[in-house]
C-alpha cells in the first residue's frame, strides 16, 4: 500500500523571447516566462486561485494568434513562440495600466509605480474629468478595511471568499459595467453580512483595496514602514490543525499576519483567530514611569497590591490540612 | 464596534511570590529559589510522588520534552500530564489500544481525495476552519459528507446527510451502522480475517442494535443510519473524523473504539485516502503526548512499562525511572484532595476554569502545600499560586516545533521578544533544575530537539533543516534519507504475516448513557463547545476585537424557548445539580427540542463549567463536558394573567 502518484508529466518545449524553455505539460505561459527569467506584470493572477483573466496586464504575443493572450491562464504548448516584450504587447500593457490607474488608486499596489514608468503609461492624459471609482473608505469593524477607491475588480476576493477557498460567499459583484462593485449582500456593513473575518480576501487583494485595520491605521499615521519589518513564519496556537502564520513585525509588535501560499496545510488561508487573534501576546500594561529597580521592596509591594485576590479567596501557603 | 469585547488579560512581565497571603513582585532569583525550595521540601518530606507536573499543550515539543524530563529526572516521578486529558486523551488511548500508536492515521490531503467523509461529533467548520477547507475541497470534488452531531452546525449545513443523534448515543449509532454493514454483506472479509481479531464476538455484540432499536435510542431515522452504513462501507476511500463530541464523555475511549470498529469492519484504515482522524483542539496536544508529557509514555510515545525502553532512557538520563505509570490530571486532582500530591508545577494551564466542576478544582488546588504556576497571564489558576513565573508565548516568542493533527512536526520560530522580564519556558525549567542539583543548560531549542531525535525513533529523521525545507514532516520519520507514507498502519494490508505485525482487535462495547440523568427537575440536556472566533477559556481570544463575538449565551431550540416563555436576549438562570449561572438567551433553530448549548469562552462572566459534571472516562480520564442535565428558568416569574 502506498501513495498514488499522479501520472508523469511530459515536458513541453517552447520559445520565449527567442530562447528555448521547457516546462511540464499543463504549465502556463506565465510559468514558462518565470522559468525564462522574464518578469511579466500581473494583478488579477493569484498563485492560489484559478485565473480570472480580468486585468489583461499580463498579455503577451503568441505567434499565429490573432489576439494577445493572457500569460497567466494560457497553457504553454509545444512549439509555441511567445514574445513578452513585443511592441504590440507593450502597447497593450501601457493602455491597460493607463485605464486602471486613471480610474482606481494604485498607490498601494506593489509594483504599479515601476510598471507605469517602464511602459511609459500616462494615466493623467484622460484629464481630470476621467471617471474614477473614488469613494469613501469603508471602516465598519476593528479587523479590516475596504477602500474600494483602490479596487480594480479583479475578483480575487470574491473567489477566495467563495468556492475556491472559504466558501462563505459574503461578497459578490453587484452592478454592471463601470458601476460594477464588490459588495456584500444589499451592500450591508460587514458586521451585518455573512463575513466570518478570515481575512482570506485581504490575503489575495493585489491593490490594497482590502487591508488589515492595523496596517490601514499605521499607514494613516505615517508609521507603516515595510522596510523595517521582519517576516517570521511560525505556527498558530489556536487549534491542532497547525496553520503556518507569517508574522510581520515592526518594533517588536505584530502588525500583520499572512500565511505562505505554498504551505500544504493552509495554502495561504487562515481563520479569524489565526489572522487576527495575536493581540493577547502584546497586551502589556505600561510600566509606571521612573521605574525603580525591580529589587526595591516598596515597588514590589505596590505592584503586588494590583494583583486580584486569589480565586479561592483563602489560598495561602501551608493551608493544607 | 467594541460592545462585545470581553475584559482582556495583560501579560505577566515579572515574577510574583506570595507573601502574607498576597502575590507581590519578586526578582527571578527570589522566585526561582522559592519555587525550587518548595519542591525540595515536599519531595523530601513525602517522596517524589508528592510532586505533579502539568505540562503545556500550547508550548513546543522541546519544552514538553524538558518538562517531562524535569518530572522524571529532577522530581523522580511519572506524575506528568496536560490538558490533553480534557480533550483527546481517549483518542490516543483508543487508537493505541487498536493499532499500538496514538496518532490520527491520515493526512489532510487524503481528506481532499476521499469519496466519503464522516465528521462525527465535530463542528470543524467553526472549530477547525482550515481543516474544513480540505473537507470542502473533497466535497467540491464529489465526496459525500455525513455530519453526525446533536446540533445542526455549520458543518452539518455542508453535509449530504445530517444525523442528529441524542447526546451520548454514539455507541448505539455506531453499533447499528456496524450491524447493517454486516447484514448487508458489505464487510471487508479479507481485511477482517487477515488484519483483525475478535470479529465474531464483536458481530454478536452489535446484533441487538437493529435499525429500529437504534432509531429509538439515538433519535436518528433508521433510513439515515442505513444510508451512512452503506455509503461508508461501499466507498473506495473513506475518512472518519471526530472531535470532542466523541471524546468529552464519561465513556469516551469506548466511543473512540466504536468508531475504530467501523474502520476495521470495512478496511477503511491503512490505505491512502482511508483512515481515522481525531482533530486535536490545541496547537501541540499531539506533540505534548509524543514528547512523553503524559504519565504512561516516554518520549516517542514509548511505553514506560517496557524494560528495554526504560533502560535506554535510564542510560541517557543517568537516573532510574519508576517502572509504573504516574497519575493523570484527573487522578492528580483527586490525589491533591487526599493529600498525596502536595506540590504542583503547572505550566500554561488554567484548570480552575477549564476543568469540569470548577469549584471542586479550586478546592483541590487550594489544599496544596506549594503551587508554582508558569504562564503568560495571571490566570485564575495563577492567582492561587505561591510562585508565578512569567513565560514567553511559545508560538511567537520561542523557537521549537509543534506537531499538528496530521502528525506533522513543524517549526515554530521566535518573531518577537517577550515583554518585561518574561523568559522562555526552557530557560525557566533549566534554572529550576540547576537549583535542584541537575546541571542543565540548553543553549538552543535545536539542542533539545537533537536529544529527542536520539531517543525517539519516530523523530530521528527530522532535523531542523529538513523540517524547514519540507514545510514539516509527518511522523514516523526514522531516517534522514527518506519519508514514510502520509498514512499510518499500511502494514495491516501486507500479505506476509511477519510484516503485517500485530492484528488490530475489535472492541466489544456496551452502551452507557450520560451519567447526569435527565429528570423532571433537570429536563434539558446541556452540551458545550466552541465558537468560531473564541478559544477555550477565552484568555487568548479576549485579546482581540472580534465583530462576531456575542459573549456567553444559553442557546435553546425555538420549541423550548416558547415553552419556557423565553425571548431572545432575555436573561435566564441555568442550573444543574452542581451549580447555577445566569446568561442571556439565544434561540438557535439548529438545536432540537431538549438540547441546550453553551460555550466555555467567557468563564469570568458565565462559568459554564460550574454546571458540567466531572464524570470521567475510567480509561482516559476525560470528563463529560458534553452532557449535563440542566434546567432553564426565567429570572422574573411570568406576570400573572
Amino acid at each position: 500500500m502506498s501513495v498514488p502518484l499522479p501520472p508523469p508529466r511530459r515536458l513541453v518545449e517552447l520559445t520565449v523571447d527567442g530562447a528555448p524553455v521547457r516546462v511540464p505539460a499543463g504549465a502556463t505561459i506565465l510559468d514558462a516566462c518565470g522559468g525564462a527569467g522574464q518578469d511579466i506584470p500581473t494583478l488579477c493572477y493569484g498563485d492560489t486561485l484559478t485565473p480570472k483573466n480580468a486585468c489583461r496586464v499580463c498579455v503577451v504575443e503568441v505567434e499565429g494568434s490573432r489576439t494577445l493572450v493572457p500569460a497567466c491562464s494560457r497553457k504553454a504548448e509545444a512549439g509555441m513562440v511567445v514574445g513578452t516584450s513585443t511592441e504590440r504587447a507593450r502597447h497593450s500593457r501601457k493602455i491597460v495600466l493607463e485605464l486602471l490607474a486613471s480610474s482606481a488608486d494604485l498607490s498601494a499596489t506593489p509594483g504599479a509605480a515601476g510598471w507605469i514608468e517602464e511602459y511609459d503609461a500616462r494615466p493623467a492624459r484622460f484629464g481630470a474629468q476621467a471617471a474614477t471609482v473614488e469613494q469613501p473608505v469603508k471602516v465598519d469593524n476593528d479587523l479590516y478595511v475596504r477602500d474600494y477607491g483602490k479596487c480594480i475588480l479583479c475578483y480575487k476576493c470574491v473567489d477566495a471568499c467563495g468556492e475556491q477557498w472559504q466558501n462563505t460567499f459574503a461578497i459578490g459583484v453587484a452592478g454592471r459595467g463601470f458601476d460594477a462593485t464588490i459588495s456584500t449582500e444589499y451592500d450591508a456593513p460587514l458586521t451585518d453580512s455573512a463575513c466570518v473575518y478570515c481575512g482570506n480576501c485581504v490575503e489575495v487583494c493585489p491593490t490594497g483595496a482590502l487591508s488589515f485595520k492595523s496596517e490601514f491605521d499605521m499607514r494613516a499615521a505615517g508609521t507603516w514602514e515595510e522596510s523595517r519589518q521582519t517576516r517570521t513564519t511560525t505556527i498558530c496556537s489556536y487549534c491542532g490543525v497547525g496553520c503556518n502564520l507569517t508574522l510581520h513585525v515592526q518594533d517588536n509588535q505584530i502588525v500583520k499576519v499572512t500565511s505562505p501560499h505554498d504551505n500544504p496545510v493552509t495554502h495561504g488561508n487562515l481563520c479569524i483567530k489565526g489572522r487576527f487573534g495575536y493581540q493577547h501576546v502584546q497586551n502589556v500594561r505600561p510600566e509606571p514611569p521612573a521605574r525603580p529597580a525591580p529589587e526595591a521592596p516598596q515597588d514590589a509591594l505596590a505592584s503586588g497590591s494590583d494583583v486580584p485576590r486569589a480565586a479561592s479567596g483563602s489560598r495561602s501557603p501551608g493551608s493544607a490540612p | 464596534m467594541k460592545k462585545n469585547r470581553a475584559e482582556h488579560y495583560d501579560r505577566l512581565t515579572h515574577p510574583l511570590v506570595r507573601e502574607d497571603g498576597v502575590l507581590r513582585r519578586a526578582t527571578w532569583e527570589e522566585a526561582l529559589d522559592r519555587a525550587a525550595e518548595g519542591f525540595r521540601r515536599n519531595i523530601g518530606r513525602h517522596g517524589p510522588d508528592a510532586f505533579a507536573m502539568l505540562s503545556c499543550a500550547r508550548s513546543t515539543n522541546e519544552m514538553n520534552y524538558v518538562a517531562q524530563k524535569f518530572t522524571r529526572v529532577v522530581a523522580g516521578t511519572n506524575n506528568v500530564d496536560s490538558c490533553n486529558r480534557t480533550c483527546h486523551a481517549p483518542s490516543v488511548a483508543g487508537l493505541s489500544a487498536a493499532f499500538g500508536s496514538g496518532g490520527g492515521t491520515s493526512s489532510y490531503q487524503e481528506v481532499e481525495d476521499a469519496d466519503v467523509i464522516v465528521l462525527w461529533g465535530s463542528a470543524a467548520r467553526d472549530a477547525h476552519p482550515i481543516f474544513f477547507h480540505h473537507v470542502l475541497k473533497g466535497v467540491h470534488k464529489g465526496a459525500r459528507m455525513f455530519a453526525v452531531d446533536p446540533r445542526r452546525t455549520g458543518t452539518a449545513q455542508w453535509a449530504d446527510r445530517w444525523l442528529g443523534l441524542n447526546v451520548g448515543t454514539d455507541i448505539p449509532l455506531a453499533h447499528a451502522v456496524a450491524r447493517e454493514i454486516i447484514h448487508a454483506g458489505l464487510r471487508n472479509t479479507a481485511f477482517i480475517e487477515r488484519a483483525t481479531t475478535g470479529y465474531e464476538e464483536f458481530a454478536a455484540s452489535v446484533e441487538p442494535w437493529t435499525l429500529t432499536a437504534a432509531e429509538q435510542v439515538t433519535g436518528v431515522p433508521a433510513e439515515a443510519i442505513r444510508e451512512l452504513a452503506h455509503t461508508y462501507a461501499r466507498a473506495d476511500r473513506a475518512q472518519l473524523c471526530w472531535t470532542l463530541g466523541i471524546t468529552e464523555h464519561h465513556n469516551a475511549t469506548d466511543n473512540v473504539r466504536a468508531l475504530i470498529n467501523l474502520s476495521l469492519l470495512t478496511g477503511h484504515v491503512g490505505r491512502y485516502g482511508s483512515g481515522l482522524s481525531p482533530l486535536r483542539g490545541q496547537n501541540n496536544v499531539q506533540g505534548g503526548g509524543d514528547m512523553g508529557a503524559i504519565p504512561n509514555r516516554l518520549p516517542g510515545f514509548q511505553d514506560i512499562l517496557d524494560p528495554v525502553i526504560r533502560a535506554r532512557f535510564e542510560r541517557a538520563w543517568q537516573v532510574p525511572i519508576q517502572p509504573r505509570y504516574g497519575l493523570n490530571l484527573t487522578e492528580m486532582l483527586e490525589a491533591m484532595a487526599e493529600g498525596e500530591v502536595t506540590t504542583c508545577y503547572l505550566i500554561g494551564e488554567n484548570p480552575v476554569q477549564s476543568e469540569a466542576d470548577s469549584l471542586s478544582c479550586v478546592k483541590r488546588l487550594s489544599m496544596l502545600d506549594h503551587l508554582v504556576v508558569q504562564d503568560i497571564f495571571l490566570t485564575k489558576t495563577a492567582q492561587m499560586a505561591d510562585v508565578v513565573l512569567p513565560a514567553g508565548a511559545a508560538w511567537c516568542e520561542s523557537d521549537g516545533t509543534f506537531t499538528n493533527s496530521e502528525r506533522r512536526v513543524q517549526r515554530v520560530r521566535q518573531a518577537i521578544t517577550p515583554p518585561g522580564e518574561a523568559r522562555d519556558d526552557i530557560w525557566i525549567l533549566c534554572a529550576l533544575a540547576r537549583r535542584l542539583g541537575h546541571d542543565w543548560n540548553h543553549d538552543s531549542a535545536e539542542q533539545v530537539w537533537d536529544e529527542v531525535r536520539a531517543l525517539s525513533p519516530a523523530h530521528t529523521g527530522m532535523t531542523y533543516q529538513r523540517l524547514a525545507d519540507l514545510q514539516g514532516i509527518q511522523w514516523p520519520c526514522p531516517s534522514e534519507d527518506g519519508l514514510e507514507p502520509p498514512f499510518l498502519h499500511g502494514r495491516l494490508w501486507e500479505s506476509d504475516p511477519a510484516r503485517r505485525g500485530p492484528a488490530a482487535p475489535f472492541a466489544v462495547l456496551r452502551h452507557s448513557p450520560p451519567v447526569d440523568l435527565l429528570d423532571e427537575e433537570y429536563p434539558l440536556r446541556l452540551t458545550t463547545g466552541r465558537t468560531l472566533d473564541s478559544y477555550n477559556t477565552g484568555v487568548q481570544s479576549s485579546g482581540f476585537a472580534s465583530p462576531l463575538r456575542q459573549g456567553e449565551r444559553v442557546q435553546l431550540s425555538p420549541e423550548d424557548a416558547a415553552r419556557l416563555g423565553l425571548a431572545e436576549g432575555e436573561k435566564a438562570r441555568i442550573s444543574s445539580r452542581r451549580g447555577s449561572v445566569v446568561a442571556p438567551v439565544h434561540i438557535d433553530p439548529g438545536l432540537r427540542p431538549g438540547l441546550v448549548f453553551m460555550t466555555m469562552h467567557f468563564p469570568d462572566e458565565v462559568d459554564t463549567n460550574a454546571l458540567t459534571i466531572e464524570a470521567t472516562c475510567p480509561i482516559a480520564g476525560t470528563a463529560e463536558f458534553k452532557a449535563a442535565a440542566v434546567r432553564v428558568d426565567r429570572l422574573v416569574p411570568a406576570q400573572a394573567g
